[in-house]
């Protein structure tokens, strides 16, 4: 089966004094549902920045998409991004945009026709029940709703690799259930490759799914 | 309008950079023409023994104008009675010389020096009278005018950039963030900047729209035209198409190098 992700002796940090994960190695299918659980500080969002490209490897090899992300130029780096549908932990909404249209963002970058444009995220707001908000400002919705925007926007394009940190970390549990449900949904419709940072894995999933455990700076597979 | 306090801090920066330079265009056409004024109503008088040649006096002294003899009619048809015509013929003949010199331009005091001593050198004339006294004063007050405009306007000038650079801070600030997000979706360069140059043109025009209705609207003042008529000079107060297309362009070339700034300060966060 093909990869989308393969890590050899992977080290990242932030500084020279302290290495957040150490020689790690791992790979990920093409395909798959991945959950990464750990403590608080243990390293989670650190090792998803490193698949986005935004830390790059202190040390080892890291591919994803097939791209060698160590020492990677920015213009393969940006060929990648548009291809990463991600959910940052705090949002990373474009405040000064409506709803829409920070929906809107990728498909813009990856240069979809207006009306497709217009479509898919008419659906999408259907899709996580943000239809009334979508001409009013990130500042302007609460927590729970601007993690659903997040995940709109991480979904618009089709991307081939999700990357979610704690998705659902400030949603009710029905929120949270339409979450799961859409990636659920786009893993097993589109093949797409989930990863989702996670405090608890739903009790509720109905795909077959990996786990992944980060402590101590090494990343361990929970089988 | 979420981004109306973005723009307004802006254009008004521009606006007080467009007329201040506006006022300073003004400031130094009216010297201009007051100084060609004084050029038109100036002239040297050089008293000569013998007839001077005067095209050569020209050729040898490029500030001088024109060279007028000066008739000694006047003073002989005082004297035309009580004496002979022979006399008067002889007189005519003894009487010294009088020229008076037209300028091309203004002189500086150190122009007006060398040509004095200049002429004075030429065998034929001995005395060269330039009113200097007069023209000092006058030529003075026009140096400190123009000095207190100068410097009126470069504090105005430098005010609005200082302000300009605080702003740029807060500028940085907001446009790095969504430049930053579009950039972890993979949005190349120039399309992360877009929003940026879209800004800064608009703005830009904005300022410049503004300026050049009130310029214009001044330019057809009564009052203006009054002030100008006043000291005697004719001054184009704002030249529609020279002078917008200035304003226009140091618009656009401050706000898209502001925008350039803000590119190039551009970091990506961890
Ligand atoms: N931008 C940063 N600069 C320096 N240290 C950081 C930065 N972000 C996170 N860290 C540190 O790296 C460690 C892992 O953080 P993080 O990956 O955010 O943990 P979590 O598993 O809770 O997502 C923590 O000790 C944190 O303090
Ligand atoms: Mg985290």
């Amino acid at each position: 089966m093909d990869k989308v992700i393969v890590a050899k002796d992977l080290s990242l940090a932030y500084s020279d004094d302290e290495t957040i994960i150490n020689k790690a190695n791992f790979s990920i299918d093409s395909g798959s549902f991945v959950f990464i659980t750990g403590a608080s500080g243990s390293g989670k969002s650190t090792l998803l920045k490193s698949l986005y490209g935004a830390l790059k490897p202190k040390e080892g090899s890291l591919v994803v998409g097939g791209v060698e992300l160590n020492g990677v130029s920015s213009s393969k780096l940006n060929f990648l991004r548009k291809h990463l549908g991600i959910v940052f932990q705090d949002y990373k909404l474009v405040k000064e945009w409506t709803v829409e249209k920070n929906i809107m963002l990728p498909l813009i970058i990856n240069g979809y026709d207006k009306s497709v444009t217009q479509n898919q995220v008419d659906s999408l707001l259907k899709h996580v029940k943000l239809r009334h908000q979508a001409a009013k400002y990130p500042p302007e919705l609460s927590g729970g709703e601007q993690q659903r925007v997040a995940m709109a926007r991480a979904l618009a394009h089709n991307p081939i690799l999700i990357l979610a940190d704690e998705p659902t970390g400030n949603l009710d549990d029905y929120s949270s259930q339409v979450i799961w449900n859409l990636l659920e949904g786009a893993n097993e419709q589109l093949k797409t490759t989930v990863i989702v940072v996670t405090h608890h894995i739903p009790e509720t999933m109905g795909v077959r799914y990996k786990h992944y455990h980060i402590e101590f700076g090494a990343i361990r597979e929970v089988l | 309008m979420k981004s109306f306090k973005n723009h307004l801090s802006l254009v008004i920066a521009l606006l007080s950079i467009l007329f201040s330079l506006q006022i300073f265009t003004i400031v130094e056409r009216s010297i201009d023409a007051y100084k060609e004024n004084l050029a038109t109503n100036y002239a040297l008088v050089a008293v000569a023994q013998k007839r001077i040649d005067v095209k050569s006096l020209i050729r040898a002294n490029p500030l001088v104008e024109d060279v007028e003899q000066l008739s000694p009619d006047a003073v002989i048809k005082r004297l035309n009675g009580s004496m002979s015509k022979k006399n008067i013929e002889l007189l005519k003949l003894t009487l010294p010389k009088f020229y008076k010199l037209k300028l091309k331009h203004y002189p500086t005091p150190q122009e007006l020096e060398e040509l004095s001593a200049k002429l004075l050198r030429s065998q034929s004339i001995n005395k060269v009278e330039s009113f200097t006294k007069t023209h000092d004063t006058t030529y003075k007050l026009l140096l400190l005018f123009k000095t207190v405009v100068s410097v009126f306007a470069f504090t105005v000038l430098l005010v609005t950039v200082l302000l300009i650079f605080k702003e740029l801070r807060i500028w940085q600030f907001q446009h790095n963030e969504r430049m930053s997000i579009m950039g972890l979706f993979g949005a190349p360069v120039w399309l992360r900047s877009a929003v940026l140059f879209r800004l800064a043109i608009v703005d830009a025009i904005i300022a410049f729209l503004l300026a050049f209705a009130l310029f214009m609207y001044l330019s057809t003042t009564e009052w203006v035209h009054k002030q100008f008529e006043s000291i005697g000079i004719e001054v184009i107060f704002f030249d529609t198409l020279h002078d917008s297309l200035i304003m226009l362009g140091v618009a656009l070339a401050i706000s898209i190098l502001l925008a350039v700034f803000i590119v190039l300060g551009h970091k990506e966060e961890v």
